[in-house]
């Protein structure tokens, strides 16, 4: 053996360093502390993997989570030992619930000291383990790069997720080496991620589909992690589908599209949800029938037959039992459904279809997005589509949770997958502005905008010092109603408007906030400075702006299903219920 | 439904923990759980029982699937198979008790296996349903101390849970 492939020796930090290296890493983020100080260490001595310092470990996992889901490839935590590895457990949540790649890298006490409440241990992997797709701890300092292979391919392959992997620092000492290898591919007994779908089963859905007088395709947050819009879309416009996008599946299918039906489910539209509730046969892709889309269960849609390809088993016939299930990856069933049609031809019933769709054409005149067009005051579906305008419906939005990212999923028409960013699934606030810095990141000339709310903004502020430091030149558009609006307008429809503690009261002047953080500020309280704000914003191509947007406090987000209802039973406005 | 399932885990510290916390996460019942190494010394076996209806036994099996360290589960109560438990049980006995614990013990083929001159300790091995006749027949005497291994189960025949 030539003396360049004797493998160097390394000690356990620099080899964490070079493996992440190894895994085409650029960016990690996080936050130094005692217990990885060694890592630390190791990091300042090379300068192809960065390092990212956050204010807080929450936003660390969020700029993570967000690189996740805007580039498809798992995004890098590194945090130390007790308040760090705790700090970090919201955004390992956010992930596991939307089935994000991540790979968390927490500190640890010593070894030997493991078990006798040191200072700063705590058990983080039994803490992470209900919320990771797995976990491990190192236990001898040569495991390293294996221990990291593993946990990216377990993160990144099958349905993803985020994997712990906790270090006792003993395994990471400068003074002990050992020989560096990076594996190049993994294979563990226990776990086999790759299924195509089986062919037979797929061959009965697409029948069943192409027999349909009334079908719906239903997508969900899989399509986009799956890498499949385009098989999707294609299946959709070669059979004339209505296609409706849950939360997590917006930009799947273009919302510009006229076959697209919007979102559905809790604050989806009304077509969407009459579609589904009136439907033959239900085609759902990489969703899960998570409750916040099928309202009650009995009463969900009583007249379809349902197929369901989704690469987690568990996944199907969990809350709605599925007629034909496929497991497998969403992308090769797709191209193997696309490639049965081409040899059998598009038999589906046009004549019916037509009627479907006339049908769904009436549903989508009873409501069809409006809301209240004022002069005196700003509405922020208004603000949205301003928004969608200037940015000429092509950036990357990440939102927080509340009122203003329901108006931002209805009314920001994402024709591309990965540029709506949210957190769907544990609906987490204070993860809009740590997304944004994420995808920010790693493309700094796309446009990143951030919906959020006085109330979730404030859960992460401390970020703008981050932004400052990397220079990270995101638009906030902060919907300010002086209110956590969806908890009032669950108050207002079910507590007859008894605001208990959802006034936020004694808010800062977000304006000065972002100039005291070095960025610029621009307060809008009426319908006519909208534009020139916007205008302005969005032309300071390098700066944070701050768009504090006064809008009308009293606002409610509608279509909502009725709680207990059916799919189609709805509230339309204040006044207007199905 | 009472089920029994065999899992085929592989034998790394954390992995019990983890089957432990999806049951207790989840809301599934365990009505016994044994585990021990396999001849494999890589890879260990678990019993389970649970009950549940259809739906939640084939969520049971999915969630459980879905752990990286599952290599391999089977629902045992789907087709042929024997059950076994282990039960051992500490008696007050003395005077004329001592002959008829001796004689319940006979019935149910258990054995004494520790004596003093106040105590009996028998070990009874069946299904779970023999052990709970036991205890009832023993219903007359004085019970001080009951120890149960759980469930183990395997398959009949040539069908076998194994890589
Ligand atoms: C961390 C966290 N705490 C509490 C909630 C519950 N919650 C959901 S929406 C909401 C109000 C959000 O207020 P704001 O950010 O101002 O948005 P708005 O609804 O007013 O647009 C609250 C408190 C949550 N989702 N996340
Ligand atoms: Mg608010």
């Amino acid at each position: 053996m030539s003396q360049q492939h004797q493998p160097e020796l390394l000690s356990g930090g620099a080899m964490l360093i070079r493996a992440l290296r190894d895994e085409g890493v650029e960016f990690v983020y996080g936050y130094p502390g005692g217990a990885v100080l060694h890592i630390y260490d190791a990091l300042f001595q090379q300068t192809e993997v960065k390092h990212v310092l956050v204010r807080h470990e929450q936003a660390a996992t969020h700029m993570a989570d967000a690189y996740a889901r805007a580039s498809g490839k798992a995004g890098v935590v590194l945090v130390t030992s007790g308040p760090g590895a705790t700090n970090a457990v919201t955004g390992i949540a956010t992930a596991y619930m939307d089935s994000i790649p991540m790979v968390v890298i927490c500190g640890q006490v010593m070894s030997h000291l493991i078990g006798d409440d040191a200072f700063q241990e705590t058990d983080m992997l039994g803490i992470s383990r209900p919320i990771v797709k797995h976990n491990m701890s190192v236990r001898n300092p040569a495991d390293i790069p294996y221990m990291v292979k593993k946990a990216f391919y377990i993160a990144q392959s099958g349905r993803p997720g985020p994997v712990v992997l906790d270090i006792p620092k003993d395994m990471t000492m400068p003074n002990q080496k050992f020989p560096y290898e990076y594996p190049k591919d993994i294979k563990l007994r226990s776990y086999n991620p790759n299924a195509k779908g089986h062919p037979g089963q797929i061959k009965k859905a697409l029948q069943t589909l192409l027999a349909a007088k009334k079908p719906v395709l239903y997508s969900g947050g899989g399509v986009i992690l799956g890498q499949a819009s385009a098989e999707l879309t294609e299946l959709a416009q070669q059979l004339n589908l209505p296609v409706t996008n849950t939360l997590m599946g917006l930009g799947a299918y273009p919302a510009t599209d006229p076959q697209f039906i919007g979102m559905l489910g809790m604050h989806g539209t009304y077509e969407a949800n009459q579609a589904m509730h009136n439907a033959d046969v239900i085609f759902a892709v990489g969703a899960r029938f998570d409750d916040r889309v099928t309202n009650a269960t009995k009463k969900f849609c009583p007249n379809a037959t349902i197929i369901h390809i989704d690469i987690d088993p568990a996944s199907i016939s969990k809350t709605i039992m599925a007629h034909i299930p496929i497991v497998g990856l969403v992308k090769p069933v797709l191209q193997e459904m696309l490639h049965q049609l081409k040899k059998h031809g598009n038999t589906l019933d046009q004549a019916a279809l037509g009627q479907w769709w006339h049908q769904i054409k009436q549903w989508r005149e009873v409501h069809g997005g409006r809301f209240e067009h004022r002069t005196d005051l700003l509405k922020p579906q208004a603000v949205i589509e301003a928004v969608w305008r200037h940015t000429k419906g092509d950036a990357y939005v990440t939102s927080d949770v509340g009122q203003h990212q329901m108006f931002a999923a209805q009314y920001y028409k994402f024709d591309k997958p990965n540029r709506w960013i949210n957190s769907g699934g544990l609906g987490t606030m204070g993860f809009g502005l740590p997304a944004a810095m994420g995808v920010k990141l790693h493309y700094p000339d796309a446009e990143v905008v951030c919906v959020t709310g006085e109330g979730s903004i404030q859960m992460n502020i401390q970020e703008l010092s981050t932004c400052k430091q990397y220079g990270l030149g995101v638009k906030i558009i902060n919907l300010n109603n002086g209110y956590l609006g969806m908890v009032k307008q669950w108050q207002d429809m079910n507590y007859d408007s008894r605001y208990s503690s959802s006034y936020m009261d004694s808010l800062p002047d977000f304006v000065k906030l972002a100039e005291a953080y070095g960025h610029v500020g621009i307060r809008v309280t009426s319908p006519e400075e909208l534009e020139p704000a916007l205008e302005r914003a969005f032309a300071l191509k390098d700066k944070l702006v701050f768009l504090d947007i006064h809008v009308d406090p009293k606002e409610h987000v509608y279509p909502m299903q009725v709680p207990g209802g059916a799919m189609n039973d709805m509230f339309l406005s204040k006044t207007e219920r199905t | 439904m009472r089920h029994i399932i065999a899992v085929l885990l592989e034998n790394e510290s954390g992995a019990l923990a983890r089957v432990v916390g999806l049951f207790a996460q989840r809301g599934y019942n365990i009505d016994s759980l044994t585990v021990a190494a396999t001849e494999d010394p890589t890879m260990s076996r678990l019993t389970l029982v649970t009950r549940g209806d259809d739906q939640v036994i084939e969520q049971i099996t999915k969630q459980l699937h879905k752990l990286i360290e599952v290599v391999k589960l089977t629902d045992l109560s789907e087709s042929a198979h024997i059950e076994r438990e282990l039960m051992m049980v500490k008696v007050k006995a003395s005077g004329a008790q001592r002959e008829e614990v001796k004689r319940n013990a006979d019935i149910f083929r258990g054995q004494i296996i520790d004596v003093s001159p106040t105590t009996y300790t028998i070990q009874v091995v069946g299904t779970s349903e023999k052990l709970e006749a036991f205890i009832e027949a023993m219903e007359g005497t004085q019970i001080l101390e009951t120890v149960r291994s759980g469930v183990s189960g395997i398959s009949r025949g040539e069908k076998a849970l194994s890589l």
